[in-house]
């Protein structure tokens, strides 16, 4: 094989791999993105339908409930309020009136079904999505 | 007045690293030798320097000096002595002051130990080590400066963070640090060597034993990250995709790409142009992974509170260094890029493509890692790139990796008939495909996922001893042969870990009272009680659980939930049980009322093969770097 085909079949390998690298890359992308929302934006229905998606906000005081190892709590911009179920062990930095994230997806009676909470590792430390959240909200509380 | 010396070090040393980045490539240029020989002594002075700072540093830890604003809001006076040590790196300025600490280490290392090499390659060499030096010194001095004093000084500090409190501080970060900064002497090498035009066998032999010193240091750097994330955050995972990991993650793929790829250099003086890119790479991509977590750009475990001018000026440096580095390749990389000739069935061959799916996965994870940064940037909304994107895309990529990593090492440089390789290696094949049905039976569960993952480690297992016993025939095998050969078992060790957690861990959450019982993995679980006890600047409750098999006692395991004094946090501290082949691991939950717990059961079968697993490439790294062409070269320092 002269050497201009032989580094042209090593092209064509190469591109190949990045080729079907590509493919994955994408179809990954497509099911596996979770899109931030807001509780503001999940009230207006502006949330994605049957789909998980993640909601960044603070955790409302007053409002964590147990149920054996169910707990109820509900996630809030200071302008709508959105209740919430996890099952399982909250992390050690989940507190009433802190920032949290949470994942999951919205069930029929409007309750926020979550598979994942995520808090973070430093009690002074805000999750920038909350934090988001918050601003989002008080900006078109105060613009209406 | 003490602190105020470690910033005056700091600023001499920034005046002493521009000399030593300026001067010798100019030097070099003109070929003017009265500026060459400044570079050693140069490299000397910056590291003692920054020695004398970063010791001062450390001693206003030990002692306290709660009026150094650094130490005051990363330690406390009840912190223990090791701890106070380990915060020394526990907050930006410090961690930045280590990773420069550390780049004039390597710098001091390659100075002393290169003095067979041409003078004008080490002097430029040393130049491009000092310009980066000199670039993080400015960011150091100007954004994060550690000895920043707080007037009045504070009563006492503020703590450090509870889940830094653990011995993993002390080890995790100078490791992985070490590993990324080591990138810069391949990095060196390469710019030294495209300035002066001389890219050829030689240079590939000297920056090699480096690369492979920085690439050990980050393996078990990541590897110290995952275990500590796995004992101490109490989630159990060992991976979790998070940014900074990946952060931490991509310049090992680089890096690893560029090991192989200079082998190709060294011993066949071909791949030149793409050895130097992968140079140029890892090395900015390091520089990217800092950039990234020091930039609170991301949302992950590392991002703690951080200021927005700090990621302007890393983002300028980092643009910088990658822009002037890409405009020096593309005027000076050789054009004749792959070198020697070599047929389809080579081992160059086999190299190559390897390096593609190393590069092709790298890139994978770096785009899953940035997209979520470049759709915010562009107002199209917030998302998060979460695990199983990443799972999706580079498993696949490794499948293929894995298979050729059996065949590559068979194969002869420049021709090799493939016959014969396979006439070798049938027998491999054959007890992997075995291993791969039989294992899944043996464990109690058939998965399509399994089975694959224990045929590629098994063939990886069996082509390796093949292959050394077929040498140990020849001839006494090389220092080089034998690293090789164990790093590449440490991969097939860490698939087998990986594959058992992954399809065979038990994983429970359960509300328990005293005296109840509960089953993992075929042990018992019981909760014999829970009490309250004190530690040295937080108090505990510590949970007893027992831990039987077939009424046979093994254990004890004593899980914590901690409060610190000084802090409002409270912090799990998991309890396991580790054997060869499985971990117990046990955490508390919160109280549920009733004097019922939330307790987290796990059942790990042979996670720790992951750490193993990475342990063995990092040895199989040094055995390489030890092989007798490298020291030869020493021994003739030392004469």
């Amino acid at each position: 094989m002269k050497p201009r085909h032989k580094r042209a079949l090593m092209i064509v390998a190469a591109l190949a791999v990045i080729g079907v690298a590509a493919l994955l890359i994408l179809n990954a992308l497509n099911s596996n993105i979770a899109l931030y929302v807001t509780p503001s934006e999940v009230a207006a229905g502006k949330a994605p339908q049957g789909q998980a998606f993640r909601i960044g906000g603070m955790v409302k005081d007053g409002s964590l409930k147990r149920d054996g190892l169910t707990v109820h709590f509900v996630i809030t911009d200071l302008v709508k309020d959105i209740p919430v179920a996890y099952t399982g062990i909250l992390p050690d930095l989940f507190k009433e009136g802190k920032g949290a994230v949470i994942q999951g997806r919205m069930n029929a009676n409007g309750e926020f079904i979550a598979s994942e909470v995520l808090a973070k590792h430093d009690e002074n430390y805000m999750p920038p999505e909350a934090k988001h959240a918050l601003e989002q909200a008080q900006k078109n509380g105060t613009s209406k | 007045m003490i602190p105020e010396f470690g910033h005056y070090a700091l600023t001499l040393a920034l005046c002493v690293a521009l000399i030593q980045g300026v001067l010798p490539l100019v030097g070099a240029h003109y070929g003017r030798r009265e500026l060459l020989v400044l570079a050693r002594p140069a490299a000397q002075t910056v590291f003692l320097l920054l020695a004398i700072a970063f010791g001062i540093l450390a001693w206003s830890f030990y002692a306290n000096d709660f009026s150094v604003l650094y130490v005051a809001e990363h330690s406390n006076s009840q912190l223990p002595v090791v701890y106070r040590f380990g915060a020394v790196w526990g907050g930006h300025e410090g961690s930045l002051l280590l990773w420069i600490f550390l780049l004039s280490t390597w710098t001091i290392l390659v100075s002393q130990l290169s003095k067979a090499l041409d003078e004008f390659m080490v002097a430029r060499v040393i130049g491009v080590l000092g310009l980066i030096t000199s670039g993080l010194l400015l960011f150091v001095l100007t954004t994060s400066n550690p000895f920043e004093r707080l007037l009045p000084a504070a009563q006492d500090g503020r703590s450090l963070n509870p889940l830094l409190q653990d011995p993993g501080l002390v080890f995790h970060p100078p490791m992985l640090y070490m590993g990324y900064v080591g990138f810069s002497v391949a990095f060196a090498f390469a710019i030294a060597s495209l300035l002066s035009g001389r890219l050829d066998a030689a240079w590939a032999r000297w920056s090699r034993p480096w690369t492979t010193a920085a690439w050990v240091f980050l393996t078990l750097g990541i590897a110290l990250g995952s275990w500590w994330a796995y004992y101490e955050l109490g989630w159990g995972g060992w991976w979790f995709w998070d940014p900074v990991e990946n952060a931490s993650f991509i310049p090992w793929l680089v890096g690893t790409a560029l090991l192989h790829s200079l082998a190709v250099t060294e011993k066949r003086g071909g791949f030149k142009s793409w050895t130097v890119l992968l140079a140029i790479t890892a090395f900015s991509l390091s520089l990217l992974g800092t950039f990234l977590v020091r930039s609170g750009v991301l949302t992950s475990v590392h991002a703690f509170a951080t200021d927005p001018r700090r990621g302007i000026f890393i983002l300028i440096f980092l643009s910088l260094v990658v822009g002037s580095s890409l405009v020096l390749y593309a005027w000076r990389a050789p054009k004749n890029t792959l070198g020697g000739k070599f047929s389809l069935s080579s081992r160059e061959t086999f190299i190559l493509l390897g390096n593609v799916f190393l590069v092709v996965s790298a890139g994978s994870v770096l785009l899953g890692t940035l997209y979520p940064l470049l759709i915010d940037a562009l107002h199209l909304g917030k998302i998060s790139v979460g695990p199983p994107y990443f799972n999706s895309v580079f498993v696949p990529i490794m499948i293929p990796l894995l298979v050729l990593m059996g065949i590559g090492p068979w194969t002869s440089w420049k021709n090799t008939d493939l016959l014969t390789v396979i006439k070798r290696l049938w027998l491999a094949g054959l007890i992997a495909v075995f291993a791969g049905i039989a294992i899944p039976f043996i464990m109690g569960q058939f998965t399509w996922l399994a089975g694959l993952g224990f045929l590629l480690a098994f063939w990886l297992i069996a082509s390796g001893c093949l292959q050394v016993i077929r040498q140990m025939k020849i001839g006494k095998p090389t220092r080089s042969f034998i690293g090789m050969q164990v790093a590449h078992l440490g991969i097939a060790i860490f698939v087998i870990g990986v594959t058992m957690v992954g399809a065979y861990q038990e994983e429970k959450d359960v509300r328990m009272f005293t005296g109840e019982t509960v089953t993992v993995g075929g042990y018992q679980i019981q909760l014999m009680g829970i009490e309250v006890v004190p530690g040295p600047n937080y108090q505990a409750i510590r949970g007893t659980f027992s831990l039987t098999k077939n009424g046979n006692s093994q254990a004890f395991l004593h899980p914590e939930k901690r409060s610190y004094f000084s802090s409002t946090m409270p912090m799990t501290e998991a309890a396991i049980n580790t054997s060869l082949t499985r971990d117990i691991y046990v955490s508390l939950g919160e109280e549920l009322g009733d004097k019922a717990w939330a307790v987290r059961v796990y059942y790990k079968p042979f996670v720790d093969w992951i750490w193993g697993g990475c342990l063995f490439m990092a040895l199989g790294g040094v055995l390489a770097m030890s092989d007798k062409r490298y020291r030869l070269k020493l021994k003739r320092v030392a004469a």
